[in-house]
């Protein structure tokens, strides 16, 4: 392994522009595999969910699950992707101990969807990523090397393979060259492949847990000098498994590619692997030649045709997908892009809409978990989703201040209480004794008071100094101990000072 | 008593249903065969004497019970060692799967046991299917029992012999370029390849995945059509299995009549090559049509001339991605695992001993014809060649009903005349392959002994894909009226062994 003295980001970005492709495979929720009967459930005993046909045994053939392509066509839907009337199955030719055939059943110049684009937010702005393609296929069993160092298989003693997940149906999605991101290039990969997965979660096709590998990301990238129009060789960086590290992952090739170009040095057309340690890739194998899968039509599967009408039933039947949706509750809720961003970010789209379900106003429900609720999560270290308060008790808390019940004060002191564990907004506020002071009698004799202790500032306010009336409401609330509805305060300071408000 | 194994399979499950006979005096009558003649013809690879007659003890408890028997229920057949079956040694004619037992039945072979149809054994064949001699087999060659110095051909060779030498009145073939049509041309018999999608191929190992298809072999067009009922058929397990009734066989075998038919000669199989003896024949055969009311027109198929080129494009393109699985990694042979190689040395190794030349030729040949920068060139103009073909059978059928010509250009040639010559090999496929390329239905029935040699000539008829039906049709009248003339089933002139 070659130790490259990394560039710094910024100076790589001054000089060369970043080229992005990236390929992101995500494995069905389908409950059968792609080609035969066998079950796709996650953690049974190795080799308990085979048969012929996924063990690629003599004499086996395949047979198209259709509900694999069901999804493959929902997913180039929502992808804006033309869908194709006629494609077929390709097989892709290499060995691998893990492929129980030797090829691959894939697409390969006819694949199922193609053409179309998906918008991602990146600091409040669109950027268009341009897909060039989505295709069906099967995944490979899984190796696991023994007695090496490394895992890999250099060294090992044995292996052993597990072919459960051998034929599980893969949708294998590509963008275009994405170009003109420049220095956003690291957000703009993160925020593709956060959107896809929130895409593909929407759809309902696939859970897309990058954690369990049912979502899989392949980093390519290259430089070009700044003003150079040609692309520069690419590295692909296999097996990026977390949003986190997409973003890494292109940072760290930035920097790298940015060192060996300004070395006088070329970069090798190679699969690199990434390493979750420290966010650095070191070289896999180099591809000396361009590989020959030997692609040809898969003469054992009758091709598919979707009905045009079949499509359009799939297309009406998509759910609204998670940026238009997120668009209209930005309008709804009459937000900034910018501010739209920080609520998806902080995870808080989903809890705010139940809150507002569950009858707050939108404004509210936002301030409340965007501000109280994502500052306590933040002093925990915990997802916002994680707190032990519901969206129905954030709602009972504002619709309490809207009757007049809480003013803010005591709100935020009943969510505290809910949050300790105290029962919910009622039981919190009986409690601890939280109501607002609203009888007239016992308020009025605390204004009275509070006009004769502070008769200099009385007297501005009668000679009009309105804003001067701040001080009186600050001294009744302290007066009943937070617990007045100032605004029926200051109103009570006004009418006995004879003052319009 | 009549000998068992002289009968036809028709005769032989009425005689069972009758009581006349039980379903394992006939199986054991066709094993004492077996036991006589096979060191002599080598058409069995495996011989299943415990469970053959374990099923048909089955079948014999069965009528005792007064249950319903199917058409070939006790009837004794002989399977090509192509297709899976649970339990018993699947060999392909490979040394590559030595050691391996399948731990599933091809839809074929459970279609078998399903009628009750006794599979005595496994038959020899060339490797892989590739060849038309059976000498390609890994297990040694099988003799033709016409004459045994002459090759049964190929690839079902010891399906043919098994029928000729009257070990079995039925048997199981596949046909990817006339695997199932040339041996029964050279050995008296009758073969069919039906329309591709006929008859399921899961669990036959695959050659040519677009161009194998599973048939029936036999001695009568009836037994063939009998057999082809229980074969044929949807099957969800194969995609490209035809979901639609198949067409009526039986009733087309039981009412043979050319009548009113429209018969085209094919036009381009004839002239150089073609054994003077085989074309005196079939020249009989189309006056013998002609006698029986058919209208013969002869028909020119121009694109039949590179058939033969265009399926040694793509039947080594699919065969070289078909046998790439064989690896040595999970099953059969394992060549050189001391602990001291590299996974790859052993896969190298394992091929190295467990291909044999014709494969190892096959697989570099499609190898290379898929490679890129080649691919466009080799396997799809083999692809538009094969288009081209289809559209000549297209509008032949336009114009006549069916289509006939030799089955081979020669009869019998000598076990090892063509064995080191791969071209002339191929030539013996050269009528029966356009058939497969464009997906339609034919068979080969006997229509005399070449004058020369005094060795059997064989009549392909061919049909458009889901007619399968004519050709029984057509080859019922004809087996007739040459049963006619001859006095005698043209078999009864084979030696006895």
């Amino acid at each position: 392994m070659t130790v490259t003295e990394l560039v710094s980001y910024e100076d790589a970005l001054a000089a060369y522009d970043p080229v992005m492709g990236l390929e992101v495979h995500v494995e069905l929720g389908t409950k059968t595999k792609m080609f035969c009967g066998c079950s796709t459930a996650l953690g049974a005993e190795p080799n308990t969910q085979t048969c012929p046909t996924c063990l690629g045994l003599p004499g086996s053939l395949p047979v198209v699950n259709a509900t694999g392509v069901e999804s493959a066509i929902k997913i180039g839907l929502a992808l804006n992707c033309e869908i194709a009337e006629w494609c077929r199955f390709a097989r892709k030719n290499y060995f691998y101990p893990d492929m129980p055939k030797n090829f691959q059943t894939s697409q390969y110049d006819e694949p199922i969807a193609y053409n179309g684009y998906l918008d991602v937010d990146v600091d409040g702005e669109v950027f268009r990523v341009e897909i060039e393609r989505a295709h069906m296929e099967e995944d490979t069993g899984k190796s696991t090397h023994v007695g090496g160092a490394t895992g890999r298989i250099h060294g090992a003693q044995h292996s052993l393979l597990d072919y459960n997940r051998a034929g599980i149906p893969l949708i294998e999605i590509v963008t275009k060259p994405i170009v003109g991101a420049g220095e956003k290039a690291p957000e703009v990969a993160k925020a593709y492949v956060t959107e896809l997965r929130e895409l593909i979660k929407s759809l309902g096709v696939s859970e897309a847990r990058m954690e369990m590998g049912q979502m899989r990301c392949d980093v390519n990238l290259s430089l070009r000098p700044r003003g150079v129009e040609k692309f520069g060789t690419r590295s692909e960086t296999k097996n990026v498994n977390s949003l986190r590290s997409v973003e890494r992952a292109v940072r760290f090739e930035v920097q790298r590619h940015a060192a060996v170009l300004d070395d006088g040095g070329t970069i090798i057309q190679e699969t690199r692997h990434f390493h979750e340690e420290d966010g650095s890739t070191t070289s896999g194998r180099v591809k000396e030649e361009a590989e020959d899968y030997r692609y040809f039509p898969e003469p054992d599967l009758v091709p598919v045709a979707p009905t045009r009408a079949w499509v359009e039933e799939l297309r009406g039947g998509l759910p609204e997908l998670p940026r238009v949706y997120r668009n209209r509750l930005r309008e709804e809720w009459g937000l900034s892009r910018h501010e739209m961003q920080s609520v998806l970010n902080a995870g808080a789209i989903d809890l705010i809409t139940a809150t507002i379900d569950e009858g707050a106003p939108a404004d509210q429900a936002r301030k409340w978990w965007m501000g109280e609720l994502a500052r306590r999560a933040n002093e925990d270290g915990v997802e916002l989703a994680a707190l032990p308060i519901t969206p129905a008790q954030v709602a009972r808390v504002c619709a309490l201040v809207k009757e007049g019940s809480l003013n803010d004060k005591l709100a935020r002191q009943t969510i505290e209480g809910v949050l300790a564990g105290e029962g919910g907004p009622d039981e919190v506020v009986t409690k601890r004794g939280l109501k607002v002071v609203s009888d007239e009698g016992a308020l009025g004799t605390a204004v009275d008071e509070a006009i004769a202790a502070n008769a200099a500032i009385a007297d501005k306010i009668r000679g009009g100094k309105v804003a001067a009336a701040g001080a009186l409401v600050g001294a009744v609330m302290k007066a009943t101990r937070g617990q007045a509805d100032a605004a029926r305060v200051r109103e009570l300071i006004l009418e006995k000072l004879g003052v319009e408000g | 008593m009549t000998d068992l194994t002289r009968l036809t399979a028709a005769e032989i499950a009425a005689r069972i249903a009758s009581g006349e006979v039980t379903a394992v005096e006939v199986t054991e009558a066709h094993l004492a065969r077996i036991e006589a003649v096979d060191e002599k013809v080598h058409a069995f690879l495996h011989v299943d004497r415990e469970g053959a007659l374990a099923q048909a003890r089955a079948v014999d408890e069965k009528r005792e019970r007064g249950e319903e028997l199917g058409p070939l229920a006790g009837v004794p057949l002989a399977l090509k060692d192509i297709f899976t079956t649970k339990g018993i040694p699947t060999t392909v004619g490979s040394k590559i799967l030595e050691g391996w037992i399948p731990p599933y039945d091809a839809t074929v072979t459970q279609r078998l046991r399903d009628a009750d149809v006794i599979v005595l054994g496994k038959t020899n064949m060339d490797e892989f299917a590739m060849g038309s001699s059976t000498e390609n087999s890994a297990f040694g060659p099988t003799g033709n029992p016409w004459d045994l110095t002459r090759i049964p051909g190929g690839s079902g060779g010891g399906s043919s012999a098994s029928l000729a030498s009257f070990q079995a009145p039925l048997a199981i073939g596949t046909d990817t370029g006339g695997s199932i049509r040339q041996p029964a041309a050279v050995t008296g018999t009758v073969g069919v390849k039906p329309t591709y999608g006929g008859v399921s191929r899961y669990g036959m190992v695959a050659f040519s995945s677009s161009l194998d298809q599973g048939g029936p072999c036999a001695r009568t067009v009836l037994d063939a059509a009998l057999l082809h009922e229980v074969i044929a058929g949807h099957d969800p397990m194969d995609s490209t299995s035809i979901d639609e009734p198949v067409p009526a066989v039986v009733e087309a075998a039981r009412n043979g009549s050319v009548r009113g038919m429209r018969i085209g000669v094919v036009k381009e199989f004839a002239g150089e090559g073609y054994q003077a003896g085989v074309m005196q024949r079939f020249n009989e055969s189309v006056e013998l049509l002609r006698e029986l009311g058919a209208e013969i027109e002869e028909i020119s198929c121009p694109s039949f001339d590179k058939a033969l080129a265009a399926y040694y494009l793509i039947a080594p393109s699919e065969c070289s991605s078909n046998l790439a699985r064989f690896d040595a990694m999970r099953y059969g042979l394992r060549v050189g695992d001391d602990g001291t190689k590299s996974a790859e040395e052993v896969t190298a190794l394992t091929r190295a001993e467990g291909f044999g030349a014709e494969v190892k030729r096959r697989i570099m040949l499609g190898t290379y014809a898929l490679s890129s920068g080649y691919y466009d060139a080799y396997y799809g103009s083999a692809q538009k060649v094969r288009t081209l073909i289809k559209r000549d059978f297209e509008k032949a059928f336009e114009r006549v009903d069916v289509l006939i010509s030799p089955t081979t250009p020669t009869t019998a040639f000598p076990i090892g005349e063509r064995a080191d010559d791969p071209m002339a090999m191929y030539l013996a496929d050269l009528c029966t392959i356009p058939t497969n390329l464009a997906g339609n239905a034919a068979m080969s029935l006997p229509c005399g002994l070449a004058p020369e040699d005094g060795l059997p000539v064989g009549l392909q008829i061919i049909a458009p894909a889901m007619a399968d039906d004519r050709l029984y049709r057509v080859g019922a009248a004809v087996e007739a009226a040459l049963a006619d003339k001859w006095g005698h089933p043209l078999l009864e002139e084979a030696p006895s062994l």
